[in-house]
């Protein structure tokens, strides 16, 4: 079964989620931080969208304020997709809701993206730095992070 | 009197530092005796922030390290960021050029899938003698090559469009040779070890991964597929010319390591099929598209249009994904890679608790993880 395009998504899930507020950017599904769990939610479940699989999760930075949490979702069950869901986030406070508890496959994505951007997910069970290292400070993949000068003389 | 025996959980790292770890891995294991009631990956020894070099480099500065990820695969992911950026600034194929990227990326999987093979069983304990075998047929193929690209592993090959230069003559004369020879290869191995009671007694009901959470846990590849989930992206998304190739999707029924033991066994077989075909059918003409062959040229005047894009490919071990943010610059805006090991690791616990430790060992095997993609 074929998933309808992305307008025709955003005007059935208005229809099965009253209240929320969707926008279409590009082929991108735009959703404000506080939906997104239900969204999620309600593409999963619902039989004709059938997302059950969370193919990738990624952040792109933004400065000086934005920072964006995008989602690439698949059905294996009806084998379409993917779609693309962004939220947007304060780059100052970047919080948004785990979808670990609705797909699994978020657990190390999102322990990825708070590592190496600094988002916060809330709901997450396990939420530590992955890659680099516990007391690090920074988050390396933000586009004004500055790297170690590796010429620099050690501090005595 | 008896009194019963009270047990104290011991913690205990396997790794990093651990032939069976298949790299700097560690698994921080809580035991109850020889039974794991916990354990946590610990990954980020190899880190070194592939991404951000990404988004430093032009597009095509990427590619040798793309090799770098999965060195086992170097072809295989060197499509992937292909596809991803013929995605992005709409660039055709030429035919040929689609013909060899699949037959590269076919003869990956065999590479692949070998070497994992005998990986596993060296973790079983059949020390050394598989993987020789094993190792024996990888030679053939990466010889092959070493012949097109210039070296073994860091191949570098597959271009947007195309690849980098065609195959020299009689490559694919000696590519039939390989692949002509290589069922009878699996022949021997499975008479080696398909019915063997030893590895039957030692895998069968051993990490079993349940259909629902493989899904929910976005697990790809032959670990998905072992499980019993009909899901391969080359015929789900049919990229490159895939379509043209009636192959099979090969199942598990119950999902532990024996059932992705001889899910690989079987996908080698229509590898094998896949590759004969193309070989057969291979056209002539240019192995590179103009419009890729201008951007392989001049790489700093490659500005793909504003927007993003994502490619991704059915590589050995599951769905590797490249995410590119572009800016209109010939820099990537965002550079990000979706890796099949890492995200396969989500289960490693949930395949482990209950089990002894030494079977945590091939769990570990049977997922088929390579660092260099774990931690980027």
């Amino acid at each position: 079964m074929m998933l309808p395009p992305i307008e025709e998504l955003k005007t059935a899930l208005e229809q099965l989620l009253p209240g929320v507020s969707l926008s279409v950017d590009g082929h991108a599904l735009v959703v404000t931080p506080k939906d997104l769990e239900p969204v999620c939610q309600c593409l999963k479940e619902t039989e004709r969208f059938g997302l059950d699989y969370l193919a990738n999760l990624t952040a792109v930075d933004y400065p000086p304020d934005r920072m964006d949490v995008v989602y690439h979702l698949c059905s294996m069950a009806q084998k379409h997709g993917p779609v693309t869901v962004r939220v947007s986030l304060p780059r100052a406070n970047p919080v948004i809701a785990s979808v670990t508890p609705i797909w699994r496959g978020a657990e190390f994505q999102e322990r990825e993206v708070y590592d190496l951007y600094g988002v916060r997910f809330e709901g997450h069970p396990d939420l530590r730095r992955i890659l680099m290292w516990e007391g690090f400070v920074g988050h390396p993949m933000r586009k004004d992070y500055v790297p170690e000068d590796q010429n620099a003389p050690e501090a005595a | 009197m008896t009194t019963a025996a009270v047990s104290e959980l011991l913690e205990v790292n396997l790794g990093p530092q651990h032939p069976s770890t298949h790299g700097v891995f560690r698994m921080q294991a809580t035991l109850d005796g020889e039974t794991i009631v916990a354990l946590k990956p610990v990954v980020g020894y190899l880190h070194r922030n592939h991404e951000q070099i990404g988004e430093h480099a032009t597009y095509i500065a990427s590619f040798p390290f793309t090799d770098r990820l999965d060195y086992f695969c170097a072809m295989s992911n060197n499509l992937g960021l292909a596809i991803a950026i013929e995605k992005l600034a709409g660039i055709p194929v030429s035919e040929r050029g689609d013909y060899l990227r699949v037959i590269m990326a076919e003869l990956t999987r065999l590479v692949n899938h070998v070497a994992v093979t005998g990986f596993v069983l060296n973790d079983m304990g059949a020390f050394g003698t598989p993987l020789l075998y094993a190792f024996r047929e990888r030679e053939r193929i990466l010889d092959l090559f070493e012949a097109c690209s210039g070296s073994r592993m860091m191949c570098n090959y597959i271009r947007p469009g195309g690849v980098r230069e065609d195959v020299p003559e009689g490559w694919l004369n000696r590519a039939r040779g390989v692949v002509t020879n290589f069922p009878r290869f699996l022949d021997e191995f499975e008479l080696l070890l398909t019915d063997n009671e030893i590895i039957q007694q030692r895998t069968r009901h051993v990490g079993v991964l349940p259909k629902e959470l493989a899904v929910s846990a976005s697990v790809t590849g032959p670990l998905l597929r072992a499980s019993g989930v009909n899901y391969d992206i080359r015929k789900v998304d049919g990229y490159s010319i895939y379509p043209k190739f009636p192959f099979k999707v090969p199942l598990g029924a119950v999902g532990d390591v024996y059932d992705r033991y001889y899910v690989r066994i079987l996908e080698m077989r229509q590898s094998v099929k896949i590759l004969e075909q193309a070989l057969k059918e291979i056209p002539g003409g240019p192995a590179i598209s103009p419009k890729g062959l201008a951007l392989v040229k001049a790489p700093r005047t490659f500005r793909p249009p504003k927007g993003d894009a994502y490619g991704r490919v059915e590589a050995p071990k599951g769905e590797l994904g490249f995410y590119l943010v572009s800016d209109g610059s010939p820099i990537p805006y965002r550079y990000h890679v979706r890796a099949p090991s890492f995200i396969n690791l989500t289960v490693l616990e949930d395949m482990c608790r209950g089990q002894k430790v030494a079977d945590a060992i091939i769990i570990l095997g049977s997922i088929d993880i390579v660092m260099g993609e774990v931690d980027r």
